[in-house]
């Protein structure tokens, strides 16, 4: 029977991280329930290449001009802890413009809006786990969970692997960047070689000369266990 | 090994800039037979308050029991045209609403079958990783022996449950609760 690993002890943010305000609300208080895999935890949805836009992977090709900031280039592999791709599979990706704005209506930040520019893209990786998108380098923004609260620039990541246990919802961030240290969220992660990980590395073999800066950013699902059937 | 899983970060305030394009509020397109059901709830944090910007996302099985999925080993699927995947918003009074088929039920731990039942992943601003849960169906006979279930404290296991709305028998209320003496029962996953 098929079955997914559980994380390894301190590599999955706890759910209440007090420094991070909101959690404190909405994090369940009674402890969680090992819920044992079976087909409905092993399956999951999939999607058809017709059902993601053909373009969905450039962020900058999405309206009449080209959108303000610095043009990127974020790919890499999606693979489970094996090392086997995840192929087909769907990504989505989220972000705030060059100023460090979202296109939404709870954004009050007082930066512009970029009229070229709505942040959000989606793909599916290739037969090798491979996805790509071509973007702006979002920018920093102030956010209320405390005095002088910034974060960090990031990419929020939603991908779904082959069964409802690997669904994952990350942010990628970037390398050097001094906010990493003080933001709540990032390091609600506990051990920091798994913080890390969310860190992307620049990437001179996607660079792109004339066009972009190339950084990579390697997403690695949950990996499979086969063992005996419980009894 | 190509290491170990990337850890989760929350979806933030924002994320219907990238989710929304997916919404799916109507799961029974395309399925081929079963009783139809809308599911209608809140969603309130641990002070009562309604939560306007969360997300649901759910997994079922089609009515004959059936995943629709590439490499599902079950036999037969009967799937054609599910999907079995929904994608629902809360909106600004932390309502949502969603239309469905009742799933079959589908095998369990030692072949024993599972209840019907839908799997559900809960994203919001505040939550560093999502909420698992399921949601059963009243008054169904295979309840009783459902093997989750009765991993539940009984006096949780109502929580897992929707109750029939009196006035129509097609709507079922299910509500979810973060915190307080009615919590929702949530699994690791």
């Amino acid at each position: 029977m098929l079955r997914y690993r559980r994380p390894a002890p301190g590599t999955q943010p706890e759910l209440l991280h007090p420094p991070y305000v909101s959690s404190i609300k909405r994090a369940p208080t009674q402890p969680l329930i090992q819920l044992p895999h079976t087909l409905s935890e092993t399956t999951g949805p999939s999607f058809s290449k017709e059902a993601v836009p053909p373009k969905g992977f450039d962020l900058t090709r999405q309206h009449k001009g080209e959108p303000l900031g610095e043009r990127i280039v974020v790919s890499g592999r999606l693979m489970d802890e094996d090392g086997r791709p995840v192929a087909h599979s769907l990504v989505e990706i989220w972000q705030a413009n060059a100023a460090g704005r979202y296109l939404h209506k709870a954004d009050q930040h007082d930066a512009p809006l970029d009229p070229n520019f709505t942040g959000m893209g989606q793909t599916l990786t290739d037969e090798d786990g491979r996805y790509r998108f071509v973007t702006i380098r979002p920018g920093a923004y102030p956010w209320r969970n405390h005095y002088n609260a910034w974060r960090p620039r990031h990419i929020h990541f939603s991908v779904f692997g082959p069964a409802f246990a690997t669904r994952l919802v990350t942010q990628m961030y970037f390398p050097g960047d001094p906010l990493l240290e003080f933001d709540p969220i990032y390091n609600s992660v506990p051990v920091e070689s798994a913080r890390k990980r969310l860190i992307s590395m620049f990437d001179w073999a996607t660079t792109t000369p004339e066009i972009a800066l190339g950084f990579r950013f390697d997403i690695v699902l949950r990996g499979r266990n086969a063992t005996p059937m419980e009894r | 090994m190509s290491g170990e899983t990337t850890p989760s970060q929350t979806v933030g305030p924002y994320f219907s800039i990238g989710l929304a394009w997916l919404n799916r509020c109507d799961l029974a397109r395309g399925a081929s037979g079963g009783e139809r059901v809308t599911i209608r709830g809140r969603l309130l944090d641990g002070e009562g308050q309604p939560v306007p910007d969360a997300c649901l996302e759910i997994w079922q099985a089609d009515a004959h029991g059936n995943y629709p999925q590439p490499d599902n080993p079950q036999e037969n699927s009967h799937a054609r045209g599910f999907s079995g995947f929904g994608r629902i918003p809360t909106n600004d009074r932390g309502e949502f609403s969603f239309t469905t088929i009742k799933p079959g039920s589908v095998p369990g731990p030692d072949g024993r079958a599972q209840a019907p039942h839908l799997e559900i992943s809960v994203f919001m601003r505040g939550l560093l990783r999502r909420l698992v849960t399921r949601l059963y169906f009243p008054n169904d006979p295979a309840n009783p022996e459902d093997h989750v279930l009765n991993l539940v404290p009984g006096g949780r296991r109502a929580t897992l449950i929707a109750r029939p709305f009196p006035e129509d028998p097609h709507i079922l209320e299910w509500d979810i609760r973060l915190q307080g003496e009615q919590e929702t029962v949530f699994f690791e996953c």
